[in-house]
This record gives C-alpha cells, sequence and structure tokens, in this order.
C-alpha cells in the first residue's frame, strides 16, 4: 500500500505506488479521500485529491482501486443529481445530512431500485457491440435503450423479461467460449469518449423556443456554442431556459463552479415545469450535475467530462442530447489552480497551455453520429457553454480559446442588460455557422425564413449605424425614413427579440410562431413604408392601435393566436388605406 | 481556539528563512494546513500555518512575516488543529477580535462546541430557495432591488461613500415584513479603520441590536492574517446561530476589498503565480467558500443572509474584487458617486443594481400584487428620463418634446422622492410602492404599458389631487 509522501493543497503526491496507472483512482489518507493519478515516477505517484486535504498526514495510507475513474450508465440515471465526481447529492443528504463532509461514499445509481426490463430481442440471436438488446420505460419521457457493452458480442444464450435491479443479469451472451452476463448498468470511463460508427454532420434545428436563437442564430443538433457574459447578463437565466425548453430527448446542466442557490432554484424549478410538448415534467427528462463554487476545485475538473460521458452514453441509444455547462470559466480555473500547484510552465494569464486543448477534447466530444450496433439509429450531442469572462473583457484566454472551437456564439451584453433588455444576446456581435444546416429545416416551417432573417438582421444592422447620428442631433431631425426604420427596429428588438423568461406564454415560442410573429412585424414596415410615401408622418404612424396590438403579440396565448393574428393583419388592411389618405 | 493539548510537537530544525516561509525538517504526525506558533529567540511569539508538508521537509508561512527570525534559537511549535471557534449561545453580545478572542473585557466564552472555521458547503440538494422578503425600510432596495433571506447581496461602494451608514440603517431597520421578529445580527470588520467599526458597534449599542449581535473585528493594524480569518469566524458564529438555534441571522461583512488585498499579499508572498492586478488565480473560489455560507436549507428553521460590503479601487466595477464578487452573489446594491454628489441618500445607482433573488420575494401575499409591474415601470421611466437627460446635454431642452419634458421631470422627482430617504426613516414597503405611483400619476396613462390596467385602475391616484396637494 503506498504511503503519503507530502501535500500541497490538492495535490498530493505518494511512494511505493508502483505498478499504478495514470488516472487510476486512489482512496487517500484515513479518511479516504477520493482522487486521481495524475503522474507517476518511479515509485512516487502525483495525485489530485477530490476532497480538501486539510488534515492529512504524512505517512497516512493511499489505496489504490485499480480502476480509473468510470461513470454508472443505466436506469436511475434520469432526474439524479451528482455531484462533480458522481456521487448521488441525495443519498448523500439521506446519509449524512444537509452539509456535505469528507470522505463520504455512496453510489451514484440505487443498488435496490426494480426495473422492468422488456427484452426487444431472444435468445438465439447473435448480438455486436452496442446493440439493443431491450427496453426499460425509466420515466414518462424516457425509454431507457439497453445496449451491449463495448467489448461483448456473440450469441444470446438467455435474455428474460422481468424486473431486475441494476445489478442483476437479464441476460447472457456467450463471447467466444466466455458466457458474459449483461446488467442493465454499465460503467464507462470518463475522459474517454464513446465509440459510434460514424460522425454525422450536425443537422436539425435544435429547437431551444427562445426566439432570438432559433430564428437569428440557429443551433444544429450535435452542434457547439458558447455563451460570454459579464456578471448579471442573465447567463444563466438564458442556460437554464435552453435547458429546460429544448426539445430534445434529454437535458443535462452541469452547474459548475457556480451558485448555491441558484443550483437549487434549478432542481426546484425543474420538479414543477412541464414540458410544452407533452405536458409531462421536466425533471423526467433531465440530469443534473452540480459543483457548486463552495465544493472541491478538482471535482470540478472533472464534473465535466462526467456529464458529457453520460450525454454520449443516451446519444448512444439514438437519442438527442444537449448538454449545458455552466461555466467553463470556473473549471478552466479549476485546470489553473492544478496546473500552478504542479508548477508547470503557465501561459497566458497563468492558465495551463494546454487550455485550448483540453476545452477541444469536451466540445470535441459534441457531434450528431450514426450510433454503433442495430437496429440502424443515429443520435446527437448538442454542447452550449457558458464563459465568464473577467470584467466581461472577451480578449481573455478562456473566451477566446472557446471560440476557436464553437460554431455559435451568443455574446451577451452588459449595456442591454441595464437597459433590461433581456434575453441579453447582443444580435450584432453573435454568430451561427449553422444557419446553413439548418435551413432545410426551416423551408419545412416557411421558404420565407432566411429572407425575412436577413431583413430584420439588415433593419438591426442599420439601427446601430444611425444611433450615432441620433446621439448627436437628436432624433427629430432625422429623415422620415429613418424615422420609420428606427420605429420599426425598435418594434423587431422589443417585441421579437426581447422574450420574457417568466411569462408563462412568452417562455416558450414555437419555431412557427416565432415567423408568424416576425412576419407580422415586417408586413407592418411594408405598409407603413407606404403609407409614408403617400404622406402620412411618422409620429402619425407610431400612434397607430395595431403598434399596441403588436406588442401584446407576444404574451396571446397559443390557443388564440391564430385568430389574434388574423384581426392584426386585418387591421392592417384598414389602417393603411384608411389612415394613408389623411 | 482549542489549546494544543497532549499532542504539542516542537522543534528547532529550521533550515531556511525567506520572505515569509520557514523550511523545517519534517517531524512526524504534521497535518496539512495546522495552525503553529513560532517562538523567536526574542521570546515574540508568532502564529503561522503549514502550506505544505512532505517527508522532509515541511513549510510554514508566517504570518507577520520572518523579520527578527533566526535559525538557532527560533522554536516551531505544531499546535495540531485548524482554526477553531468555541461557540455556545452566550457569544450573543460580545465582541472578539480576528482570532476569535473577546475584546471587550467580558469573561471567555464557555463552549458548547468548537467549530472549524472553514465550515463545510451546503449541499446543493438540501438547499431551499430562498424566497421571504426582508423589509430594509429603505425604498431603492424595498422597491427595485429586494433583499430576501437566505440571499447574499453585497454593496459596491467606494471610497467616501456612506456604504456604513446604509448597512447600519439596514441593521436598525431590517425585518420580515409584517412581523416584529428581527435578525440576529453578526458583523465582520476586516481591516477597517478603528473609527469605522466603533461607529459600528455604537450604532449597534445605540439601537439595543447589541444583545442580538455578535462582532468580529479586525482593524487595519491587526494582523494581515487575521483578514482572512475574520470573515469565517463571523460566518462560523452565522451558521452556528442560525443551524443549531433556528435563528434568522444577518452578516454584515466590510470591507472584502481589504480581504482579497491580504489575500493578495500572503499569496506573493508565497511566490504565487499571480492571474489578474496580482490576486491570486484561486480568488474566486476562495470568496466563494465565504459567500456561498448564506442560504436556507429545506426543512430548517434559520437562515443566513451576507452583505458583504466593499469598496471598488477607482469606482472601476470591472475590478476583480466587485467582478468576481458579481459573479458569485445574487446581485448587487451599487452606489453611486453622482448621485451622493446631488445629496441624494440613498446614493443607490438602480441601473447598475440588481437583486437576483427579487422575483421570488415579491407579490402577492409577499409584499404586495402590483410590486413587480411597478418595478419594471419605474426602472423603464426613469431609465427613459436619464436617457433624455443625456440628450438633453447635447442638443438643449429646447429640442425635447412636452413629453419628453414630462419624463425628464419624473426622473427627477424619481430621485428626489423615491430614492432619497432619511437615514432613519423606515418605510413600509406600500409607502414605497406609493410613491411611485404618485410619480407614475405624472406620465401620460397610455405610457404605463408594464402594468395591468386593473392595478391602474386600483393604486393610480387622480391626478387632480396630487397637484392639489403640492
Amino acid at each position: 500500500m503506498g504511503k503519503i509522501w507530502k501535500i500541497s493543497g490538492p495535490v498530493v503526491i505518494a511512494e511505493n505506488m508502483r505498478g499504478s496507472r495514470v488516472y487510476e483512482v486512489v482512496e487517500v489518507g484515513d479518511i479516504r479521500l477520493s482522487g486521481e493519478i495524475i503522474g507517476l515516477e518511479q515509485d512516487k505517484a502525483v495525485i489530485q485529491v477530490y476532497e480538501d486535504t486539510t488534515g492529512l498526514k504524512v505517512g497516512e495510507p493511499v489505496e489504490r482501486t485499480g480502476d480509473i475513474l468510470m461513470v454508472e450508465l443505466g436506469p436511475g440515471i434520469v432526474g439524479s443529481i451528482f455531484d462533480g465526481v458522481q456521487r448521488s447529492l441525495v443519498s448523500m443528504k439521506d446519509d449524512i445530512g444537509d452539509f456535505l463532509s469528507r470522505g463520504a461514499r455512496t453510489f451514484p445509481l440505487d443498488r435496490e431500485a426494480k426495473w422492468h426490463f422488456s427484452p426487444t430481442l431472444s435468445a438465439g440471436d447473435t448480438v455486436m457491440e452496442g446493440d439493443i438488446i431491450g427496453t426499460v420505460q425509466e420515466t414518462g419521457l424516457l425509454e431507457h435503450r439497453i445496449m451491449i457493452p463495448i467489448g461483448t458480442q456473440g450469441e444470446i444464450l438467455e435474455i428474460h423479461e422481468g424486473d431486475f435491479t441494476i445489478e442483476e443479469s437479464v441476460a447472457i451472451v456467450k463471447d467466444g467460449d466466455k458466457k458474459k452476463d449483461i446488467h442493465l448498468m454499465q460503467r464507462w470511463p470518463a475522459r474517454k469518449p464513446r465509440i459510434y460508427a460514424k460522425r454525422l454532420n450536425p443537422g436539425n434545428l435544435l429547437v431551444t423556443g427562445t426566439r432570438i436563437i432559433d430564428y437569428m442564430f440557429p443551433l444544429a443538433l450535435g452542434g457547439k456554442a458558447a455563451i460570454p457574459g459579464g456578471f448579471g447578463t442573465g447567463k444563466t437565466v438564458t442556460l437554464q431556459q435552453m435547458a429546460r425548453w429544448s426539445q430534445t430527448h434529454l437535458n443535462l446542466y452541469v452547474g459548475c463552479g457556480e451558485r448555491g442557490n441558484e443550483m437549487s432554484d434549478v432542481l426546484h424549478s425543474f420538479r414543477e415545469l412541464k414540458d410544452p410538448q407533452t405536458g409531462r415534467l421536466l425533471q423526467e427528462k433531465e440530469i443534473f450535475i452540480a459543483n457548486t463554487s463552495n465544493m472541491p476545485v478538482v471535482a470540478r475538473e472533472i464534473s465535466i467530462f462526467i456529464g458529457i460521458t453520460i450525454a454520449e452514453y443516451f446519444r448512444d441509444m439514438g437519442y438527442d442530447v444537449l448538454l449545458v455547462a455552466d461555466s467553463t470559466s470556473r473549471w478552466a480555473e479549476a485546470m489553473r489552480e492544478i496546473g500552478a500547484r504542479l508548477e508547470e510552465t503557465p501561459g497566458e494569464e497563468g492558465f495551463p497551455t494546454y487550455l485550448g486543448s483540453r476545452l477541444a477534447s469536451f466540445y470535441e466530444r459534441s457531434g450528431r453520429v450514426q450510433c454503433k450496433g442495430s437496429p440502424e439509429r443515429s443520435g446527437s450531442v448538442t454542447v452550449i457553454g457558458a464563459v465568464s469572462p473577467p470584467g466581461a473583457d472577451f480578449s481573455e484566454p478562456v473566451t477566446q480559446s472557446t471560440l476557436r472551437i464553437v460554431e455559435a456564439l451568443y455574446s451577451l451584453d452588459v449595456s442591454l442588460a441595464n437597459k433590461r433588455h433581456f434575453p441579453t444576446i447582443n444580435w450584432l456581435t453573435s454568430y451561427s455557422l449553422y444557419a446553413d444546416a439548418t435551413r432545410e429545416w426551416w423551408n419545412s416551417i416557411s421558404t420565407d425564413w432566411s429572407s425575412m432573417r436577413d431583413t430584420a438582421l439588415r433593419i438591426l444592422q442599420q439601427e446601430a449605424e444611425l444611433e450615432e447620428i441620433v446621439r448627436l442631433v437628436g432624433p427629430e431631425s432625422l429623415p422620415e425614413d429613418d424615422k420609420l426604420m428606427l420605429l420599426a427596429s425598435k418594434i423587431i428588438r422589443e417585441d421579437f427579440l426581447m422574450q420574457s423568461a417568466y411569462h408563462p406564454v412568452d417562455t416558450y415560442t414555437t419555431p412557427k410562431r416565432a415567423h408568424t410573429m416576425l412576419s407580422a412585424i415586417i408586413q407592418f414596415y411594408e405598409m407603413a413604408k407606404g403609407m409614408a410615401e403617400t404622406g402620412t408622418s411618422v409620429a402619425e404612424i407610431s400612434a397607430l392601435p395595431v403598434i399596441q396590438k403588436i406588442s401584446r403579440m407576444k404574451d396571446i396565448p397559443n390557443e388564440d393566436f391564430d385568430n389574434y393574428i388574423g384581426e392584426l393583419v386585418a387591421d392592417f388592411e384598414s389602417a393603411a388605406p384608411g389612415e394613408a389618405l389623411k | 481556539m482549542k489549546a494544543g493539548q497532549l499532542f504539542t510537537r516542537e522543534t528547532k530544525a529550521i533550515s531556511t528563512a525567506r520572505r515569509s516561509l520557514l523550511m523545517i525538517e519534517s517531524i512526524p504526525g504534521i497535518k496539512y494546513n495546522e495552525i503553529v506558533d513560532v517562538r523567536l529567540g526574542t521570546g515574540e511569539i508568532r502564529s503561522g500555518q503549514v502550506i505544505e508538508v512532505g517527508k522532509e521537509t515541511t513549510i510554514v508561512q508566517v504570518f507577520e512575516g520572518v523579520s527578527e527570525v533566526d535559525l538557532l534559537e527560533s522554536t516551531v511549535r505544531y499546535k495540531g488543529e485548524v482554526l477553531k471557534l468555541p461557540v455556545s449561545k452566550d457569544i450573543l453580545g460580545r465582541i472578539f477580535d480576528g482570532n476569535g478572542k473577546p475584546v471587550d473585557n467580558g469573561p471567555p466564552i464557555v463552549a458548547d462546541d468548537y467549530l472549524d472555521i472553514n465550515g463545510s458547503p451546503i449541499n446543493p440538494a438540501s438547499r431551499q430557495p430562498p424566497a421571504e422578503f426582508i423589509e430594509t425600510g429603505i425604498s431603492a432596495i424595498d422597491g427595485l432591488n429586494v433583499l430576501v433571506r437566505g440571499q447574499k447581496l453585497p454593496i459596491f461602494s467606494g471610497s467616501g461613500l456612506p456604504h456604513n451608514k446604509i448597512a447600519s440603517q439596514i441593521v436598525r431597520q431590517a425585518r420580515l415584513k409584517g412581523k416584529d421578529e428581527q435578525f440576529a445580527i453578526v458583523f465582520g470588520a476586516i481591516g477597517v479603520s478603528y473609527d469605522d467599526a466603533a461607529y459600528f458597534i455604537a450604532n449597534l449599542e445605540e439601537t439595543g441590536a447589541l444583545s442580538r449581535s455578535v462582532g468580529f473585528i479586525n482593524t487595519a493594524s491587526a494582523p494581515v492574517i487575521e483578514r482572512l480569518s475574520t470573515p469565517r469566524l463571523a460566518l462560523t458564529a452565522a451558521d452556528y446561530l442560525a443551524w443549531e438555534h433556528g435563528m434568522h441571522v444577518l452578516v454584515i461583512l466590510s470591507d472584502i476589498t481589504n480581504y482579497c488585498d491580504a489575500l493578495r499579499e500572503l499569496a506573493a508572498m508565497r511566490g504565487e503565480i499571480p492571474s489578474r492586478r496580482g490576486y491570486p488565480g484561486y480568488m474566486y473560489t476562495d470568496l466563494s467558500t465565504i459567500y456561498e455560507r448564506a442560504g436556507r436549507i429545506s426543512g430548517k428553521e434559520g437562515s443566513v443572509t451576507i452583505m458583504p460590503i466593499l469598496t471598488m479601487p477607482d469606482d472601476d466595477i470591472t475590478h476583480p474584487i466587485p467582478d468576481l464578487t458579481g459573479y458569485i452573489t445574487e446581485g448587487q446594491i451599487v452606489l453611486s458617486r453622482a448621485l451622493e454628489r446631488k445629496r441624494i441618500y440613498p446614493p443607490i445607482d438602480v441601473f447598475l443594481s440588481l437583486s437576483r433573488m427579487m422575483r421570488e420575494g415579491i407579490g402577492e401575499g409577499k409584499t404586495r400584487e402590483d410590486h413587480n409591474n411597478v418595478f419594471m415601470q419605474s426602472y423603464a421611466a426613469y431609465a427613459e428620463g436619464n436617457y433624455l437627460r443625456e440628450i438633453s446635454t447635447v442638443i438643449g431642452a429646447e429640442g425635447l418634446s412636452d413629453r419628453d419634458k414630462i419624463y425628464l421631470e419624473s426622473s427627477d422627482k424619481f430621485e428626489q422622492e423615491f430614492i432619497s430617504q432619511g437615514p432613519y426613516d423606515r418605510r413600509p414597503v406600500e409607502e414605497t410602492l406609493g410613491i411611485a405611483w404618485n410619480i407614475f400619476s405624472k406620465l401620460p396613462v397610455e405610457d404605463l404599458k408594464l402594468i395591468s390596467r386593473e392595478y391602474i385602475d386600483k393604486y393610480l391616484p387622480e391626478e387632480q389631487d396630487q397637484e392639489h396637494l403640492e
């Protein structure tokens, strides 16, 4: 058995560790803190410890587990709340109380719960890696598909329908001359990407229900996006909205180094909110990882990898999965802290030189794939990472390294937050390279999408240019057509881009509805242009009651929406000729 | 602090003394992070902490520095413990130093327990989202930046701004709406001047709050290391009162800027790689271990609400101290020098201030049904008025329309009547909302788009009456 040789913060060096492997999990000290070997030299091992090392002494034991850090995957995982090293926080609460203590051990998944397994294959069938052999209806929203683990293939000797715990054998496979038990649970190393058959291009739109994202800067299933924003820009609310409403099969929320109260707010709200399509509780399709800022720093580093491994596992079942990570900056800071303890040569702002490649190794695990095994199926992992740039300065290393990897950027703007324009996604600096990938999907809603989007973005761009002039000469001195354009852009900003996360209707907008809303606004603008040409002043146009009607559009419940829009368009038609003649 | 007890171990084998660090030949049984006493040849005793322990060498940081340390005569005594605070309910009404020793000439505390000052993180699954409105009696807070139990809401101030006065007012006035039950106050003074500490204590005494308060005072002249332990002592006392005795505790920590500077000073002495502006890279994590001790726990009676005060160097909100704080806390109350110059008290900058917990703490049954609407509308009207004020400085007031002039006027009224109030003026939240409605009554009623019709009919005063009254 190894012995502690040196302690420096979360880094412990142990001696007498010959034969251990890098990334092997070890238990450190008399109170058995868990840690991971990150380097070996002769008989000494450098260990990063996931918990506070205060009070450890030289000479205390270090025990090897023989395993590298594995993620437990199986029924019972949906709706769970894990800490950064996949300990169940709910079990810890029941076992040890309201405060986290060191050295606590819990299984990630419940060992006693029974799940009803329905086989889809029979004895005598031949199976390969990744083949689905049966299902467990885990929640009302999610069917857990049981797959043959990687590394197993052969003939099914036995397979049983019935109620099983995750450790009981549901089938036996004859693999060569070995008989292998298949369980509902399998394990996979966190740091290793799971295997798929073929990589596919990101495709369909990930419907988030947030208008500025879906319509202006669409994200494709299997895509990767970053949301940088200073404090107070509503980063967390924006991310929570995506984790809540995104039309995926499963969402993962990784709270990495963030606020405890906020995490608790997320947890409580998911127990009450319902999925807009199915009306079921959101927690039936959600998994949480909560490593708040005051929890051990080292566990932050691994928490992201645990999250993405779980996401890949569901992807392999043929599902579309969204992983939201809040915040990758805290994750990067954890790496910086370990790097400094190891006395590595620092890169920019003290971050390790491998910051960029480590970020890439996380984001690159997103994507849409053809899954391994039969039946033939494809799945995707979409990743959205929050970035918390110090002083809202986007030139800092984490933001910059992230921008080199992601394909969509939602940049949150402090000045919009100060104007209480939410979400604070800046339409001038944000972008998405998935507009082409999602065009086909959008065409199924409306073939106008692309041109409508261009028109709206152009108006907003022109507004930004005019704003400079307004500041100098006042809005009254502008020519009428510019004033009208400012009116149009104001309507687009306030009645389309602004969206309340707290209004029961406005919080989620279907793409079709978003398209109808923007079409109505653009139609109004065209009509108003006609009126202006025939001599109606912009002041008069601004006073038209239809404008009020447009502004109430976003709060109209879905069932009344078509009628409302019908009336609105009728109002345009009656307003235009009548008013224009005055 | 718990005494060294049976396991006291001493050594003289110091090999190096440099900067604030001592390298010592290891003896068995040294614990990582434990506290040590260093006795100098002169007889002076300094405290330090084990920051690295190896089989051969132990590194100790001496908090007051290594000047006059000699390698022959000095002795290092390991105390076997991290810093602990003796607690019992008798700590109420008492004042301690940054080491947890009484400084009020009272008797020592007969301890029920000794608590590790670092605390333990609250399990996120055990937390209860904060939602109970705290009425501070200050309109700019109660109306627009609501504080709720279990929140951490800092005051971002600047040198010379009246943050202590505002904090004192909150301490005097804060209570749960509709109840007379008051908070237990824990006050941690970190590196403040003697005058500031005395002001605060006098204020507690004057209002009779001292008997439900605990103070931890580390003045500017006290050892730097105690700046790091002071907030933790304060929070340990708060944890104890809240979770063991079910009390609702309001913790005031002032000044976090001194805390961060101490953190930087000690990190630099260890030769650590600095991050922005020389502050250590782990400052976010370190601050979070302080701020995150705020909260509520499901099924437990008490709560810990934290109000840290920090002075922004050069009023710069992007400085690492306010920046990292803002990333952890649930909003911020920002004080404005411009309002202070207009002699508005409290000079709270409504645009930069924010309470993330506000939505949960207001509305029917908590404050009043129209609160959220009033908040949105006040904010929008004041923002518009301010924008016009900015424009009018360029193009002149003549360039404004009549409607614009109404807004300009209303934003002045907003500052003078809504934000401004006396330090002893405790306004019930209904009064705060009433002032806002009075201001709305001067605006064109069709502009009150953010308020639902029903509340306009119910709460909007008749304009005629208003003018009459003035």
